[in-house]
């Protein structure tokens, strides 16, 4: 910790400079973080091509057929296809080459290219992630401030109850449980997919339904499209806000503790300024935190709850890919997860310097 | 995702930690005075009783294709039967034997590769904390059930198959932790008077540095043991785990997802994982409680 | 000079796990404006638990009886609104620790301010000027930067300054500071007591100084007030009470200082009792020299023994006059 005397001979005396050497701060803190994200994204793509081919399992007995798979021409022709032949670090390479051009090879699946694909379900899931992070936040940070406020009465006790119950809850099975009361039994939202069957996708901008309709002013769409949305992105935010509520309460509660809560209330503040302007931004470090981690979870979530909503996302695909030990599009999943992952903690880093003004000078 | 580093873990100093709790928080109830945590442990006693005696409760045999299909539930069959005419109550019962003991095992074997590798990064920092650490950063980035899911597709579709993919997934969190706990230990004044009185290294870390990294890492477990439920539940729902006709709650619920009509297939199943994952969150919150706000954190931040 | 506050038989009771406990019992005292008092005890007498009475922000639970006035004003009666608009205004606190009681990620700026806003209502603009000469008034060097600097930037006595002037902001008449000094070096205590010093000269406010270390009384307190185990043991001009102190807790106090002539210490033996452990009778008399049987059944209220001056401590002709 500087003495405000090197602070004032460090920084010049005027306006401008000063504003200048902050964004200089900023970029350099998030040029650090890009590059440890490009790092970690290209160990992601390392530990999904080690997984695919180091452990049991052979893609080519997957992949061929029960007579191709008896005769060694064929076998031999495939693994030729594949570069199977050649040794590992060679194939890893072959694959980074060919990802530096944006090739990520063909589905075993589809027999189409892997991007292709992945263009074709990333935004349906990417929609879906995003409407329940969205929710989950609103509705987890707000319950979280509630239950803080109102430490030990009856707010507080239902909602630690509800939170709990949230995280505890798995979440293929709420899912038919929501299935079958709301659009079975009372048929209040529909139960599949991303529209009507009859109704035809809006003009493709980013392949997110409600943005695009909304876009270009197709408002039936829309409404179809955010009703489609409704229930599944409503099943997949029940854990993540169960998450957020109770990790807002305790960062909530942790900071209440402090000196400097107390001296705003001696200040003689009004006390909604002294939770939500001393005590809510301080814990938003944290919960920004948790909030990404959440992010994380909610992909995680995806596997389950579109294979139950007939969403056409990354989590079907990468399901399915799985289990037929179709490569190229499980490497093509991978490194959708670490883009996303590159993405989100960009994200959450930058929004830490905006909020806690120590990081951004540390 | 690391936590800020403005956010460190101090050194733990124990009577600071004292006075702080004593300061913070006014009087915290012991454990025995929780109702939640109370429930929590007399649900999981008596799933722990239903998986020893569920040969001598369970009314059928969950495997006996005999009654009736998709019947509803009646005094007969307090659950139902399933579309191959078993009784749902009796596999539900029998559920518990799977899930329970494969749960924790899960745990502990997690929290122990995780243990040892944190601690082991902890200790020797430089490049081995480094190489381990982003290791750990990696697998605990790439979204659980996608990872767990291509191994177990992998290895195979076997329930021994899931129950390792659960581990490779959940071993980074303890890594973690530990890895924290053994920092902050290192400078803490005990550890630097034991290296001062001439203490070699594995003494210390197993001596001085064990009983204070024991609890947290407990308490992790405890937190965690409902996550791995739920993992694993969710594995065999996806086929890549418990394969039929095993009574596995996750894969029942899958059978219940292809007979969703048949409400009581599904349900009773889900209704068990609830349970279970319900009274293990209560009694690792109420153990978290217990810990002194400062590893509190620790543990909260993994 | 005109009396600002005046407390009488102040009791608070704090709830534990084996019930109500006296923190405070039967305190009574006043400050004049202009004036600097000390409040003197070891941790535990319950001085804390005295100045956070005086702004109503007790823990939950918490008993007040007694009065509290300023000015005439009986804060123990005011509503939780009316509370909120004298403190900051016309009391304001520094706290002990000026690294945790300084918000750490709101700039210096906005924590003198915000409160100088919500009270006298002025404009940012206003009120951004008058925080650069509060600033300048506690010594900050470049009070401009100052303002848009966070207090991680400053080192501890900076911070303390820092706090002080924003305890001013508000312009209260009467200033509590919890020991101002105890987190800071030596070197730099001296510069905060004079800053003490001058602002309760120029502004003619009232200052109580809350501290366990008698050396920081003697510079500053005009008045000193000893406080054990939640009751007044001795009060009167500070002068008088470090040259003769009568309770036997202030001379256990003054002999535990170091002294300039280099002879031994003198600890006062056992600690004070924590929240419920007070003993019957007189609270100091498990650790007191001269205690008699009498002390451990009687409870000595405060009596006048000189003009000021006033001592719970049962005259005994057969102890040595100091």
């Amino acid at each position: 910790m500087s003495s405000a005397s090197t602070t004032a001979a460090a920084a010049p005396a005027q306006g401008r400079p000063r504003a200048r050497g902050r964004h200089r701060d900023l970029r350099r803190f998030l040029l650090q973080r890009l590059g440890t994200g490009l790092v970690l994204c290209v160990g992601i793509t390392l530990v999904a091509f080690v997984l695919t081919h180091v452990v049991p399992g052979d893609p080519a007995a997957a992949n061929l057929g029960q007579r191709a798979i008896g005769d060694p021409a064929a076998v031999a022709a495939f693994r030729h296809q594949y570069g199977l032949d050649r040794p590992l670090p060679v194939q890893y390479v072959l694959y980074l080459k060919n990802l530096l051009h944006g090739n990520l090879g063909i589905s075993e699946q589809s027999h189409r290219p892997v991007r292709a694909d992945l263009a074709e379900y990333v935004p349906a899931t990417i929609e879906l992630a995003l409407f329940a992070i969205v929710l989950s936040m609103v509705i987890g940070i707000g319950l979280g401030i509630v239950a803080a406020v109102f430490r030990d009465r009856w707010p507080d006790h239902l909602i630690r109850v509800l939170s709990l119950a949230g995280v505890s809850m798995p979440v293929f099975w709420i899912a038919l449980v929501a299935f079958y009361l709301l659009f079975f039994k009372l048929g209040w939202l529909p139960g599949g997919g991303r529209l009507d069957p009859t109704q035809t996708a809006p003009t493709h901008l980013t392949g997110m339904f409600t943005v695009d309709a909304a876009v270009h002013g197709q408002w039936t769409l829309f409404w179809s499209a955010l009703r489609h949305l409704l229930l599944p992105g409503l099943v997949l935010a029940i854990f993540t806000v169960g998450m957020l509520t109770r990790f807002t309460r305790a960062s909530m509660l942790e900071i209440m503790g402090n000196d400097y809560v107390r001296a705003a209330r001696l200040k003689g503040l009004p006390e909604r300024v002294v939770i939500l302007r001393h005590v809510l931004r301080p814990a938003l470090v944290s919960i920004i935190t948790v909030a990404g981690v959440a992010f994380g979870s909610l992909l995680s979530g995806t596997v389950l709850v579109e294979n139950i909503f007939s969403w056409p996302g990354v989590g079907q695909y990468a399901y399915r890919s799985a289990v037929n030990l179709d490569l190229p599009a499980i490497m093509g999943v991978s490194l959708f997860v670490a883009l996303v992952y590159i993405v989100v903690n960009l994200v959450v880093d930058l929004l830490y310097g905006v909020i806690d003004p120590r990081i951004r000078l540390s | 995702m690391t936590v800020p580093a403005s956010a460190p873990l101090d050194p733990p100093d124990p009577v600071a930690a004292v006075a702080r709790r004593r300061r913070l928080r006014p009087v915290t109830p012991a454990a025995w005075r929780r109702p939640l945590a109370l429930t929590g442990l007399g649900v999981i006693g008596a799933w722990v009783v239903i998986a020893i005696f569920a040969p001598l409760i369970a009314p059928d045999n969950p495997l006996a294709q005999k009654f009736a299909i998709l019947a509803p539930p009646s005094a007969a069959h307090w659950f139902g039967t399933d579309e191959l005419g078993r009784d749902v109550f009796s596999r539900v019962l029998y559920g518990a034997r799977i899930t329970l003991p494969l749960a924790v095992i899960l745990i502990i074997a997690a929290m122990i590769i995780g243990a040892v590798i944190g601690g082991i990064a902890g200790y020797f920092g430089g490049w081995v904390d480094n190489v381990l650490m982003r290791v750990a950063d990696l697998v605990f980035a790439f979204p659980g059930i996608i990872l767990a899911l291509a191994i177990a597709a992998a290895l195979g579709p076997q329930l021994r198959n899931a129950v390792i993919a659960v581990i490779f997934v959940s071993w980074p969190s303890y890594a973690r932790l530990v890895r924290s706990l053994v920092l902050s230990a290192r400078s803490a004044q005990y550890v630097v008077a034991s290296r001062l009185l001439g203490a070699s290294g594995p003494r210390i870390l197993f001596t001085d540095i064990r009983p204070n990294a024991a609890g947290p890492v407990l308490v992790l477990a405890a937190l965690d043991i409902g996550n791995a439920v739920l993992l694993l539940s969710g594995l065999s729902f996806l086929g890549l785990g418990a394969q039929p006709p095993t009574a596995e709650w996750g894969a029942m619920v899958a059978e219940g997802a292809q007979n969703f009509n048949d409400w009581w297939v599904g349900m009773f199943p889900g209704l068990a994982i609830l349970t279970v994952v319900l009274a293990f969150n209560f009694i690792g919150d109420a153990l978290r409680d217990m810990l002194d706000p400062r590893t509190a954190r620790a543990v909260r931040n993994i | 000079m005109d009396e600002l506050l005046r407390v009488e038989h102040l009791s608070v009771a704090l709830p534990t796990r084996s019930g109500y406990h006296k923190a405070v019992d039967d305190l009574s005292f006043g400050v004049d404006a202009g004036e600097i008092m000390g409040i003197a005890g070891e941790s535990g007498s319950g001085k804390t638990i005295t100045a956070l009475s005086l702004f109503g922000l007790l823990p939950p639970g918490a008993r007040v009886t007694g009065s509290i006035r300023l000015d005439g004003t009986d804060l123990t009666a005011l509503s939780g609104k009316q509370l909120r608009d004298v403190r900051g205004r016309q009391i304001a606190m520094v706290s002990q620790d000026p690294a945790t009681a300084l918000h750490p990620i709101l700039p210096v700026g906005t924590q003198l301010i915000e409160h100088m806003r919500h009270h006298l209502g002025i404009s940012k603009a206003e009120a951004l000027s008058r925080a650069a000469g509060l600033l300048e008034t506690v010594r900050i060097p470049d009070p401009e930067q100052a303002l848009r600097s966070y207090p991680g930037q400053f080192s501890g006595g900076m911070r303390q300054r820092i706090a002080i002037a924003v305890a001013l902001a508000a312009e209260p008449r009467l200033l509590v500071a919890d020991e101002p000094t105890t987190a800071l070096d030596v070197t730099v205590q001296a510069g905060i007591l004079r800053l003490l010093d001058r602002l309760c000269r120029e502004r003619g406010m009232a200052v109580i100084v809350i501290t366990h270390d008698l050396g920081v009384m003697s510079a500053t307190a005009r008045r000193l007030f000893v406080m054990y185990a939640g009751r007044l043991a001795e009060a009167g001009p500070t002068s008088e009470l470090l040259a003769h102190p009568r309770h036997p807790y202030t001379r256990g106090l003054l002999d535990a200082l170091p002294q300039e002539s280099g002879a031994p210490l003198v600890p006062i033996g056992g600690s004070p009792p924590s929240l419920g452990q007070v003993p019957a009778g007189c609270p100091f008399h498990p650790r007191c020299r001269y205690a008699r049987p009498s002390c451990a059944t009687d409870r000595p209220d405060p009596e006048r023994v000189a003009e000021q001056h006033l001592l719970a401590c049962p005259p005994d002709p057969l102890r040595a006059t100091p």
